[in-house]
């Protein structure tokens, strides 16, 4: 899958090769629509399955990337736990089906089309410009090499993640504490 | 290449025809062993044994009405069935039944039969949430916190026998027990753990199995003197027969990751006939002790069903988590 010459004439619809592109299109628009169901939905909890249609997409997309692990990862932690968790929450606070309420935030609009277009357009300029060196495949299944190349090679987005997770709990926290003085 | 496509379609035929025929089939040994159970005949008219009565049943459910409740949230109350079968004929392309008959091992394939797995309990939010009923919902709010409970020391668990092995390949995992019947898992002193709680470990997964399973004494999710029928209420026609097929695949599938991560798969005791037969027996024998523990033991409470997973086997499978760790290293 990974090919050296970027893009060389495509290959045909019905070869290993030809398959596997379309698989990959169809990671993306299987992604794409279901971002467009989670944020156009009227109902809570179809804009959860949205929001899971997207995750798969996404998961699919790592395999497609040669990187089964991260792949698993998603579908178990984005699927499993968090869309779960998500649904769990809506069902405690509201079990009536919500519609959605009309927030006229100046984000909506004009300035929110703006900022994503913004958003969308840097990453491909960045994309499309940036050389990508070939990465080794470290995912052979074997713990150690993954928890090696996480506390080596890696251990900037590992701390990332954590600094992401520390953020969250302060923020669930500080949530917690007002609504406890309300 | 059209030898690989061949490959793939043959390996998704039988994926799905072994998840559909134990599905179908697994209710008949239920049923039947129900009735032993409560000395009363089971289903013995159609057929020898009345081994025709899955595909009869079949039949009858396929050609009755599929009623949608109004005000039911249609796409997703179709929806729900559907999801409630696709994560065991998932896992069922990277289970291995034998050294040879695998679809396609994946060096991950313990994180995604979990990672499947763990997506199963959306079918139930979706059923319980789109059906637009008290006790759907009841039932959904209860399924998710069950298996919000029960994934934890399930996933502790598996992790301590990644760690045991050093491997989320499942074809390894097996390989590493496959010395003798005193180096599988459950064993604590011969095999690579060294863990005399390895015991408790596997009682730990097969209590957390039948719990991620929805089966009594646990199902509370469709407890039906309390929720009419939970979930499934407002199912009638082949959505309450896909609901049915996928619970049964999902015990195949916990009974295969018992068998594989504790039971040493498809290796045999003594030498004695290696093949996949082994594999089979020890699959079966798991399943028989499904129906044999749902209709034995009366429900128990939600409180008790929660008080279970997070006061006793999750401090438990933490326990064992930190001593196995500690035997690795000292060893």
């Amino acid at each position: 899958m990974i090919s050296s010459t970027p893009i060389a004439a495509p290959p045909a619809l019905f070869s290993a090769d030809g398959l596997v592109g379309v698989i990959f299109l169809v990671m993306i628009a299987v992604t794409i629509i279901g971002g467009f169901i989670a944020c156009n939905s009227e109902r809570l909890v179809r804009a959860v399955a949205g929001l899971i249609v997207c995750f798969v997409g996404v998961a699919g997309l790592y395999y497609f990337l040669n990187s089964p692990f991260v792949a698993m990862m998603q579908v178990l932690i984005y699927v499993g736990a968090v869309a779960v968790t998500i649904s769990f929450a809506i069902m405690l606070a509201a079990p009536e089906e919500q519609k959605k309420i009309g927030v006229s935030s100046p984000l909506i609009g004009p300035f929110g089309f703006g900022t994503a277009a913004l958003i969308a357009g840097g990453f491909s300029v960045l994309a499309v410009r940036t050389e990508w060196p070939a990465i080794a495949k470290i995912n052979d299944g074997s713990i150690k090499k993954i928890g090696i190349q996480l506390l080596t090679d890696y251990s900037m987005v590992f701390e990332l993640i954590s600094i992401v997770l520390l953020i969250a709990i302060i923020g669930a926290l500080v949530i917690a504490r007002v609504e406890r003085k309300n | 290449m059209s030898l690989t496509l061949l490959n793939v379609i043959f390996a998704v035929v039988v994926a799905i025809a072994f998840a559909a025929a134990n599905a179908a089939y697994l209710v008949w040994a239920e049923r039947r062993g129900a009735a032993r159970i409560q000395r009363r005949p089971g289903p013995n008219i159609n057929g020898p044994f009345g081994l025709l009565q899955p595909p009869l049943d079949g039949i009858k459910l396929m050609a009755k009405q599929l009623i949608i409740p109004g005000g039911a949230d249609k796409v997703l109350f179709i929806g729900a069935p559907v999801l409630a079968m696709y994560p065991a004929i998932m896992s069922f392309v990277t289970i291995p039944f034998s050294d040879s008959i695998v679809a396609h091992n994946i060096n991950v394939g313990i994180l995604m039969i979990f990672a499947f797995a763990s997506t199963g309990s959306m079918s139930l939010i979706f059923a319980g949430w789109s059906s637009r009923n008290k006790y759907s919902m009841m039932s959904a709010v209860r399924a998710v916190s069950q298996s919000v409970a029960y994934e934890i020391p399930m996933l502790i668990t598996t992790i301590t026998v990644v760690m045991i092995a050093g491997s989320m390949d499942l074809m390894e995992i097996v390989h590493q027990q496959s010395s003798s019947i005193l180096h599988w898992n459950i064993f604590p002193l011969l095999g690579k753990s060294h863990n005399i709680l390895m015991p408790a470990s596997f009682l730990i997964f097969f209590i957390c199995t039948l719990a991620e399973t929805n089966r009594a004494p646990f199902d509370l999710g469709e407890a039906e003197s309390e929720l009419v029928a939970g979930f499934h209420t407002e199912y009638g026609s082949m959505g309450f027969g896909l609901f049915f097929m996928g619970e049964y695949a999902n015990i195949v599938i916990g009974s295969c990751m018992t068998t594989i991560l504790f039971l040493g798969g498809w290796s045999c005791p003594f030498g004695l006939f290696p093949g996949v037969w082994w594999f089979l027996l020890k699959l079966y024998l798991l399943i028989a002790t499904f129906i044999w523990i749902r209709w034995t033991f009366p429900r128990t409470t939600i409180y008790g069903l929660l008080n279970l997973s997070w006061k006793i086997l999750i401090p438990l499978s933490l326990v064992n988590l930190l001593l196995t760790a500690g035997l690795i290293k000292v060893f």
